[in-house]
């Protein structure tokens, strides 16, 4: 392999990895024990996990049909649309989290609606740390996907309208099945994002013990007081990740590999 | 600024009445008056002569006030270049423990400025200023907040909240949210808060965006967040008043203009400018 | 007439406009250079593509109407298609893919599996069913793809360059399958191909197009017989020659002088096949009337044979054996005299 390449590669994987071999070799590794024995801990555990999953699926439903109108729609305005879909990719969680309040908070355009009509109110609840993780996450899988489907060879698709498929049919038969790989990427790649979010998080959903404190603003908070304990959480977030990514490598992506 | 408030209004008098308050609740005075600041007067804050950087780590909430306290050092020496750094005092605190080059710390707790002072990085923290916690309710009053009518004394937290008050309060590992869960125990009322923020700024945000009925947060805050939210004093307050000690660090690299800051914060002159703020003042 | 088509598209340079009729059980070729709009043509017939103008009927369904708006999208129409490359699902078995079109229509789990095994079977690839499309050879999925298009027993079955991804010795056994599906095929075939050969083993009638025209329809033997352009000449191996015919003799457009045995008036075709074209190292003594100069400027093996290409007073094409190309020294550049007898060479009316 040629040094121009060789050198470079070698000092990325020491600039992610370091911090990671850091956190480590500082880890307090008896109170891991008893940091997950605490109820508090595991709840936001579970809430994280949770959330991140629905933000997921929810990505999924809403992002795969929106990442096939970029890829193949003939829809006016498409790259425009597309550079809208990635705000959220470049746009602070922070004033994300204060976006969704301008319309799904309780004096918001929709959230008021939905206030007076049903007397639903979103922030503060689990439901709006869902939302949130799915605005900050969701961009990743359409990425993800849109690359997928533009890459696939789309006379498969003709094929199957020949074959009688209408487009619908030519979708989940064809389509979908063979840009599985990218959405299964995809979806990882937006799980992974939503369990570590944490701007529009705690700015939508606030920060209560049980319904929306989620690992990565019990670590934070934890910070401030205890960095020690700040260290374990994030060594538990890190150790259910990576659990959760090998689990599904196997499941899936081995499959899909194949 | 609506002023329906029962308790404090906004200001220099605001501080006045929270002087004579904490007077009253035994809490007004803490240590002596700091050595030099406050004679030295507000005409010449140290040396003209002084040179080099001065780097001075801040509590959030002090950011107003500090600039000015830059500006008018700057001014008196214009060799001297004050850097000002502002986040919330535990990150401050462990920024110093880390070893961060810094001539001035200034917390918003004397718990944090106490950490910094047993690792040995600094000695003798003076206390500045105090601030309180008031109540602050959205403009219009959305969750029909149970505001009480002007009275002499302010009623206590548990008159103004019931069960179905959203309310967002800071969360109990940074100082304001320490405050708060004392403030909130005395009244009866832990399991009030619907979220714990990371810090005032963001219970302010949720407040002005009108997305809880109420927040906890500390008097200067709500000066600085300026007009547009009506706030109110509450009886519990004063079992939650806050201190804000300032020091010169021991690994100052520019000891006599870190010194120089630290009387101008201590002078008549810094003191004003700090009850301008909506600080209180707690050292005479 | 099951299928009649009149379709004219405008996309980029391309202006196509052609008309073709197509019986059932009838196979039509469609051969013309690449460009020449061929695929374009299928598109349309297949719904792929809407067409500008014209009108596409199938058993008297009106499949495309331009003037009047109407477009059947391909899933609506009764179709098979094969394309150049398979372009078999590569996430479904063998058996699958050719169930597709049933699975569409609703057909059962047992009844699509039955269907698929017996195409497969018809297809000479029994027992492949459960295999993927990646473990089949190119044939095998040329095969495969066929037995996916006819399994639904379509009125009108499109072929777009079929063989022409194919190694030569598989394109040999697969056209020799696939002339044998079309002749037992009830509905109508249309073979889009630049390949000759195709259109002549496979085709009952051929259309060249060229530039989005039809420039020459008839059976394959009378358009390989009787080539009406150069590209379609060349295709075929003939040298055409355009000229005005005066008795015995053919004036040619481009100068020079062709002697025929038929009699012949006005503006005619010359055609010489390669094999009737004798060369010389000197020039030969003897009765050839037709004697030119020429100089060898291409020359390509062709089996046991090397076909020539030759320059000079009338371009030709001639075919000598390995041996002689070998003998007489015939390396492009070389010069040699060219001889045709005059009966060898073909007059036909332009």
């Amino acid at each position: 392999m040629p040094a121009p390449l060789l050198v470079p590669a070698a000092l990325g994987v020491a600039f992610l990895v370091l911090p990671l071999i850091g956190l480590l070799v500082r880890a307090p590794w008896s109170a891991i024990g008893p940091a997950l024995a605490r109820p508090e801990v595991g709840e936001a555990l579970r809430l994280s996990v949770v959330s991140a999953s629905l933000a997921t699926v929810l990505s999924l439903l809403l992002g795969v049909p929106l990442a096939w109108v970029l890829a193949r729609s003939r829809v006016r305005g498409r790259s425009v649309l597309r550079a809208l879909v990635t705000v959220p990719l470049v746009l602070p969680p922070v004033v994300g989290g204060v976006a969704l309040f301008l319309v799904l908070g309780r004096q918001g355009i929709v959230g008021s609606w939905l206030d007076d009509a049903f007397g639903i109110t979103i922030p503060f609840t689990t439901t709006a740390v869902v939302i949130a993780e799915t605005f900050v996450a969701m961009p990743f899988l359409v990425v993800s996907v849109e690359g997928a489907l533009r890459a696939a060879d789309a006379r498969f698709e003709d094929v199957a309208a020949t074959l009688g498929a209408d487009r619908w049919a030519t979708f989940r038969r064809v389509t979908l099945p063979m840009v599985a790989p990218g959405v299964v990427a995809g979806a990882v790649l937006c799980w992974a994002r939503a369990l570590g979010e944490f701007g529009a998080t705690i700015t939508f959903a606030g920060n209560f013990p049980g319904t929306t404190q989620t690992m990565p603003l019990a670590v934070y908070l934890a910070l401030q007081r205890d960095p020690e304990a700040a260290i374990v959480l994030s060594l538990v977030l890190l150790a259910v990740s990576l659990a959760t990514l090998l689990l599904l490598r196997d499941r899936w992506l081995g499959r899909a590999a194949a | 600024m609506s002023r329906r408030a029962a308790g404090l209004v906004a200001g220099p008098v605001a501080g006045l009445v929270a002087v004579a308050l904490l007077a009253l609740s035994g809490c007004g005075t803490v240590g002596d008056a700091p050595p030099g600041g406050a004679e030295r007067g507000p005409s010449e804050p140290g040396d003209p002569g002084l040179t080099g950087t001065l780097t001075v780590l801040a509590a959030a909430s002090l950011t107003d006030v500090f600039t000015g306290f830059e500006e008018r050092l700057e001014g008196a020496n214009p060799q001297l270049e004050v850097r000002l750094s502002f986040a919330g005092s535990s990150a401050l605190a462990t920024q110093v423990l880390q070893g961060a080059p810094a001539d001035v710390l200034a917390t918003a707790d004397e718990a944090q400025m106490a950490r910094v002072v047993e690792a040995g990085l600094a000695s003798d923290p003076q206390v500045f200023a105090g601030n309180s916690l008031l109540l602050v309710v959205p403009p219009g009053n959305p969750g029909g907040i149970a505001v009480p009518s002007a009275e002499a004394e302010p009623p206590s937290l548990a008159e103004y909240l019931d069960d179905e008050a959203i309310v967002a309060v800071c969360a109990p590992e940074v100082p304001c949210g320490a405050a708060a869960a004392t403030v909130l125990d005395a009244a009866g009322l832990s399991g009030a808060p619907d979220t714990y923020e990371d810090d005032v700024r963001a219970v302010l945000t949720k407040v002005q965006l009108g997305e809880v009925d109420a927040g906890l947060v500390y008097h200067s805050d709500v000066i600085a967040a300026g007009d547009g939210l009506d706030f109110y004093g509450f009886a519990e307050s004063e079992l939650a008043f806050n201190r804000y000690p300032v020091a010169s660090l021991s690994g100052a690299a520019n000891p006599d203009a870190a010194r120089a800051f630290v009387d101008l914060v201590l002078s008549d002159e810094g003191q004003e400018a700090l009850l301008r703020a909506g600080f209180i003042l707690q050292t005479r | 007439m099951s299928v009649s088509a009149r379709i004219a598209v405008r996309r980029g340079t391309l202006a196509l406009d052609v008309a073709v009729e197509v019986a059932d059980g009838e196979v039509l070729a469609v051969l013309g250079p690449n460009g020449a709009g061929k695929s374009t043509l299928l598109r349309v017939l297949a719904g792929l593509l809407a067409s500008d103008d014209g009108r596409v009927v199938v058993d008297g369904a009106v499949w495309d109407d331009a003037p009047a708006g109407t477009h059947l999208p391909p899933h609506r129409r009764s179709l098979g298609v094969v394309f150049q490359d398979a372009l078999l699902f590569p996430h479904l078995s063998i058996a699958e893919n050719v169930a597709f079109g049933l699975r569409s229509r609703g057909a059962g789990r047992a009844e699509r599996r039955a269907a698929a095994d017996a195409w497969l079977d018809r297809v000479g690839l029994s027992g492949s069913g459960d295999r993927r499309p990646a473990q089949l050879s190119g044939g095998q999925a040329q095969r495969a793809a066929l037995a996916r298009a006819l399994v639904g027993e379509p009125a009108l079955l499109l072929l777009d360059e079929p063989l022409s991804a194919l190694d030569a010795r598989t394109r040999l056994t697969v056209r020799a399958e696939l002339r044998r599906h079309l002749a037992a095929f009830a509905g109508s075939t249309v073979l889009v191909t630049h390949d000759p050969v195709d259109a002549m083993a496979l085709a009952d009638r051929v259309v060249v197009v060229e530039d989005g025209r039809v420039v020459q329809a008839g059976t394959p033997a009378d358009v390989s017989r009787r080539p009406r352009t150069d590209y379609v000449a060349r295709l075929v191996g003939l040298s055409l020659l355009a000229g005005t015919a005066d008795g015995g003799t053919v004036r040619l457009d481009a100068g020079g002088a062709v002697a025929v045995a038929e009699e012949a008036r006005g503006p005619v075709f010359a055609a010489i096949r390669p094999e009737s074209v004798a060369l010389y190292a000197t020039r030969p003594d003897g009765s050839t009337r037709n004697l030119w100069r020429e100089r060898v400027v291409g020359a390509t093996p062709h089996g046991a044979t090397v076909r020539c290409e030759l320059d000079g007073e009338v371009p030709l094409v001639a075919d000598v054996t390995a041996a002689s190309f070998a003998e007489m020294g015939l390396a492009p550049g070389a010069e040699v005299w060219a001889g045709v007898k005059a009966s060898e060479v073909a007059v036909y009316a332009r």
